[in-house]
């Protein structure tokens, strides 16, 4: 099977001295490790030692106060909720959308099935600025009673609503190009005895199709979390109020108009990263395994 | 009809569907529709849009019906009043596609490394992936003001020598004459420094790519190969790689088009001078406070565009011929 | 809270008689340059020396319906006194970019005084700015924004609500902040909040140790500048990250050399780039860079404000609210630089421009085309350009200076105290380079091109660019 990771536990032989391999990797973690460690060192130090003396200096204390504070000036409990209410549906409807799309034009044939896919493949690709003007006089021209909060304009300019469409338009692409490419592995017998024993299409899809293809969701969600958590560029362009924006947004909170304070700003960057890294950590596996994509196929 | 459909034997396929309910082929349709149509009015549309604005002159506070038809004014605009702009952008994207380039190659070193079962590799695999999971406002600030801030950065603290200034230094490491432009284009000092913290997040993207492709490599075909006496590289090179194939082509395309759409990490770090790129440019044309000038910022967008285009519909056919 | 008699009575003892006068000069000369002056003189009701209290004044800035007893006018004010008064209007969504802990308290406490129904919705400083285009498109019943160019440019577009009959109910508002506050077609469309000048920063201790002598003009300023460095002080902190800081020594330069009336027009893109004036101004720049912080391209202000407090560096030009860097409450040697802060005028350059021009930014409030609530949002522009409310302001963030002249000056510490004298003793007052002239401009060709300059790059080559990319932009 494609996705079933084949390790071993077999030591593989190598002729690369195991000791020098070790040195290797360990010298570039700590390379690749600096500068976290560095940002997490400044969140716990006062601002005014930082300034003063600089990351690498003894601290004479080491405090807390910098991760409450940014807590709460940045807003943060309010802004990880903004951030869940345009991540959780668009995740669900990305990853569902794809898998629509990846099962019909894979598993049955139709004219254009091709076309539907270059087109979603290259629209993924496309720089997302490019289109950014267009989008917002499209929103400003799309009634959208938004009740559900305070900045009801009338239109979907300004809504987390469109912040959620403009996600799953961008990423349907990217996943319906995996997912197809996934769903293209899957035997074909298995559909096509569904079919005979007369189950319908939606059937197939929610019974047979969908569960086999956890590996390939999981990968997918852990990325999508990992970039739609992240986004900055949409969050800021289209959500006008500040209690509206999403987490990424709380750092530049926490710069004034003209000062910044980088402790708090370690801080804030520390609480800000612990939900990806969360995320990683809990579907490692299945990330890595499901990331191999349609890619060995055959 | 069915040129294009070249993803199974025609026959079966046709008597296939013809076997499907009404009901099933009509949720079909919407399966296919509803997200064609999000992601067309979302972003085929707009990009449209976009080509067309590129010839305008219109100010987006003005009434869409104030739009006027300038021909090819902006792209003149921006490749010979603006070449100041332009030409740096496009040389740095270009310089890009090779250090992504170069940088996708230790990506894979690393995940061939961590494939041989070495101790700690989840440890390992975890630190050079983390970067990839931080929100490019938490990169920014790690290599801004921790690690490249001139009085008290660390770089600055560990190595000798006064303050350097890496993201301000606008000076270039090599540079050369186009005889169309004015002054030299070439490397800059402080873009070099941006270099360096685009390699930390892209090689461990990079590296996880490969590792799940690895992961798909017969271990008894390395073994065989082992036993053979093959040496490392020769294993590699006849093994390992050829298997790998499939992931290549995706890691190839990732690295153009990120070198082509570099933006985040540009931002984030700064708008010093000497760091343009494409992606800085159209931004910052068509959103910011001077929004206004939308004829220049699509014209930029479009330049873009098509570079990415190009890479776009290569891979794509590459990657939908080889499917039967 | 503050009583009647700590409220000054007549605004000429703190200075703002004359700077009012001189106030009204300076913008003149902008708005003549745009060919408007007839339309402003004529429309300017010239309140300013009315010092009596214009009672109701809030009720006419409200249709019929307001009831509201304008609290914030008579003298012995309580904010919860005004509180009760206009709460009938309704609520008024209010955009702020005061985002910092203590300006987003200050401006919590001006919202309090003026006694009205409002929404804050409080967005990062500087993403405020970059996504004004967008949010001006979908936003707030009033809006922060800044005075100049800035505002005109948009007022012009169309896309902000005319708020002249606001302002007849801004008695205690200078006839140059008025003009301040008027768009090209002569309506106005701001209410001035607060204004904070420029100046050249130094600490006293370090200027008696050592002897030091306020330089009066150019040549003392060099001279003073090679003795500081013989002394191993650098003679100025240099910062330029996010591409501002540095704009204000080329206003200062630019002013000195070629005066006010040159620099106004060429911000309003109406001399060339070309002109030999402007290579002047780098030319003179050029002779104080060697006794510059080096690397200022990539150094945030804060952290030359650091090496300044530090005594590393003599001076530094910068806004008052250099102050703010030092927080008593969180370092307490911080006291100790916030006693010893003081500025001077920028030293003159050509003596036929002297030390006349000061640049002195004024923030303030501008209206949305279309309000939900238009008789709410006009009363809180009314109510928030009243003294109460810069009162209120004040007594949370005393770095900045009040643009109302009622304002309580009682409590102003001598930062303040200077500064008010500052803008009062200035012919002119500018406003700052990105706010003078067309901003996209300012970031975008301008800003660049000065990082170039600091970088070393050739003036000559860079001055050229500027122009020939000035003639993209229109200007208005």
């Amino acid at each position: 099977m494609a996705t079933s990771s084949i390790v071993t536990g077999k030591t593989k032989k190598s002729p690369i001295p195991r000791f020098i391999l070790q040195t290797f990797l360990s010298l570039m973690a700590v390379i690749w490790l600096i500068p976290m460690v560095g940002a997490l060192l400044s969140a716990f130090r006062n601002e005014q030692e930082l300034r003063t003396n600089g990351v690498i200096s003894f601290p004479r204390e080491l405090t807390f106060q910098n991760f409450r504070d940014a807590f709460d000036r940045g807003e943060m409990g309010r802004k990880f909720l903004n951030t869940a209410f345009i991540l959780v549906p668009s995740l669900f409807l990305i990853l569902l959308f794809s898998s629509l799309v990846g099962f019909a034009c894979t598993r049955f044939s139709g004219r254009f099935n091709v076309l539907f896919l270059v087109i979603f493949t290259a629209g993924n690709l496309m720089p997302q600025q490019v289109v950014f003007q267009p989008v917002f006089q499209i929103f400003k021209r799309i009634p959208w009673p938004d009740l559900l909060s305070d900045t009801n304009s009338g239109n979907l300019l300004g809504t987390k609503i469109g912040v959620i469409f403009i996600h799953v338009a961008f990423q349907t692409g990217f996943c319906t190009f995996v997912m197809s490419n996934y769903m293209k592995t899957l035997p074909k017998e298995l559909t096509e005895a569904a079919l005979v024993d007369g189950a319908s299409v939606p059937r197939q899809f929610f019974t047979i199709v969908m569960p086999l293809c956890r590996p390939a969701l999981a990968a997918l969600g852990t990325l999508e979390f990992t970039w739609l958590y992240n986004d900055f560029f949409w969050g800021s362009v289209m959500l006008q109020k500040g209690v509206e924006k999403p987490i990424t947004s709380s750092i530049a909170q926490l710069s004034g108009a003209f000062s910044t304070q980088d402790s708090l700003v370690a801080a804030a960057s520390v609480i800000i990263a612990i939900p990806t890294i969360f995320v990683y950590f809990l579907l490692q596996k299945q990330f890595i395994g499901g990331l191999t994509l349609g890619a060995s196929k055959g | 009809m069915s040129t294009v459909d070249r993803t199974a034997p025609r026959k079966g396929r046709r008597s296939r569907l013809q076997q499907l309910s009404f009901g099933d082929r009509v949720w079909l349709k919407f399966a296919i529709g509803i997200p064609l149509f999000v992601h067309l009015l979302l972003v085929w549309i707009p990009a449209i849009i976009t080509a067309i604005l590129s010839f305008m002159q219109w100010d987006n506070l003005a009434p869409v019906g104030d739009a006027q038809g300038v021909g090819f004014r902006n792209y003149w605009q921006i490749f010979t009043i603006f070449d100041p702009k332009l030409f740096p952008a496009l040389f740095n994207n270009f310089l890009l596609i090779f250090w992504l380039g170069f940088c996708s190659a230790i990506g894979m070193l690393f995940a061939y490394l961590l494939d041989k079962n070495v101790k700690g590799g989840r440890f390992y695999q975890s630190v050079f992936y983390m970067p990839v999971v931080l929100s490019i406002a938490v990169v920014g600030f790690i290599w801004k003001a921790v690690m490249f801030q001139t009085d008290r950065g660390l770089l600055n603290k560990v190595l000798p020598g006064p303050g350097i200034d890496f993201l301000g230094n606008s000076d270039t490491v090599f540079s050369f004459h186009l005889p169309y432009l004015d002054s030299p284009i070439g490397l800059t000092k402080n873009f070099a420094a941006l270099l360096v913290a685009m390699a930390w997040r892209h090689v461990g993207y990079v590296m996880v790519l490969y590792l799940a492709g690895l992961k798909g490599v017969d271990p008894t075909l390395r073994e065989a190969s082992a036993i053979d006496g093959a040496n490392e590289v020769t294993a590699f090179r006849h093994v390992v790689f050829p298997t790998l194939k499939p992931i290549n082509a995706v890691v190839a395309v990732i690295t153009v088009i990120e070198a082509l759409r570099a933006y985040d990490i540009i931002a984030a770090l700064g708008t010093q001078r000497g760091t343009e790129v494409m992606g800085t440019l159209v931004t910052g044309s068509l959103t910011g406070e001077g929004g206004g000038r939308v004829g220049i910022g699509s014209a930029y967008g479009m330049v873009l565009f098509v570079l990415c285009i190009g890479f776009i519909i290569k891979y794509v056919i590459s990657n939908f011929k080889d499917q039967g | 809270m503050s009583p009647n008699a700590e409220r000054s009575p007549d605004p000429s003892d703190v200075g703002f008689a004359i700077s009012r006068r001189q106030l009204i000069a300076g913008t003149a000369v902008t708005v003549a340059a745009g060919g408007v002056l007839a339309a402003c003189g004529g429309s300017s009701s010239a309140p300013a020396a009315d010092t009596t209290v214009a009672a109701p004044a809030d009720t006419e800035a409200a249709p019929a319906e307001t009831t509201a007893a304008p609290a914030e006018t008579t003298p012995a004010v309580d904010t919860t006194v005004a509180a009760a008064a206009a709460a009938d209007l309704g609520e008024v969504t209010f955009g702020s970019n005061y985002s910092d802990d203590k300006v987003k308290a200050a401006m919590a406490a001006a919202i309090a005084a003026t006694g009205q129904k409002v929404k804050i919705n409080t967005v990062d400083h500087n993403g405020y700015q970059d996504n004004f285009n967008t949010y001006i498109q979908q936003p707030d019943d009033v809006v922060s924004w800044f005075a100049g160019y800035r505002m005109r440019a948009f007022a012009g577009k169309g896309v902000v609500g005319d708020i002249s009959d606001v302002w007849a109910n801004l008695p205690d508002m200078s006839a140059g902040f008025k003009n301040a506050s008027t768009g090209l077609d002569g309506k106005q469309y701001f209410v001035p909040f607060y204004f904070y000048p420029w100046a050249i920063h130094y600490r006293k201790s370090l200027f008696a140790e050592k002897g030091y002598e306020i330089p009066a003009d150019w040549t003392a300023l060099l001279a003073l500048c090679a003795k500081m460095k013989a002394d191993g002080i650098t003679p100025f902190s240099a910062a330029n990250d996010g591409g501002w800081p540095q704009m204000g020594m080329f206003d200062m330069i630019n002013m000195r050399t070629n005066g006010y009336d040159f620099h106004v027009s060429l911000m309003g893109g109406k001399e060339s780039w070309s002109d030999p004036k402007v290579a002047k101004v780098f030319e003179n720049w050029k002779t104080i860079l060697p006794f510059y912080q080096p690397d200022a391209n990539s150094r945030k202000w804060e952290d030359g404000a650091a090496a300044w407090g530090k005594k590393e560096t003599g001076m530094y030009l910068i806004g008052t609210f250099l102050a703010s860097q030092f927080d008593p409450t969180k370092d307490p040697a911080a006291q100790e630089i916030l006693d010893d802060i003081d500025f001077f005028a920028f030293p003159a350059i050509d003596p036929a421009h002297g030390q006349d021009a000061v640049e002195a930014p004024i923030d303030g409030f501008m209206m949305a085309k279309t309000p939900k609530n238009e008789a709410g949002a006009k009363a809180l522009l009314a109510a928030i350009g009243s003294a109460a409310a810069i009162d209120g302001y004040l007594s949370v963030d005393p770095s900045v200076v009040a643009a109302n002249s009622k304002a309580n000056t009682s409590g102003y510490n001598a930062l303040q105290k200077k500064s008010a004298e500052l803008v009062g003793a200035a012919k002119q007052i500018s406003q700052f380079l990105d706010r003078d002239t067309d901003p996209d401009f300012a970031s975008k060709v301008v800003g660049p091109a000065i990082k170039d300059f600091l970088s070393g790059k050739d003036v000559a080559g860079i001055l050229k660019t500027v122009e020939e990319q000035k003639a993209t932009y229109t200007f208005e």
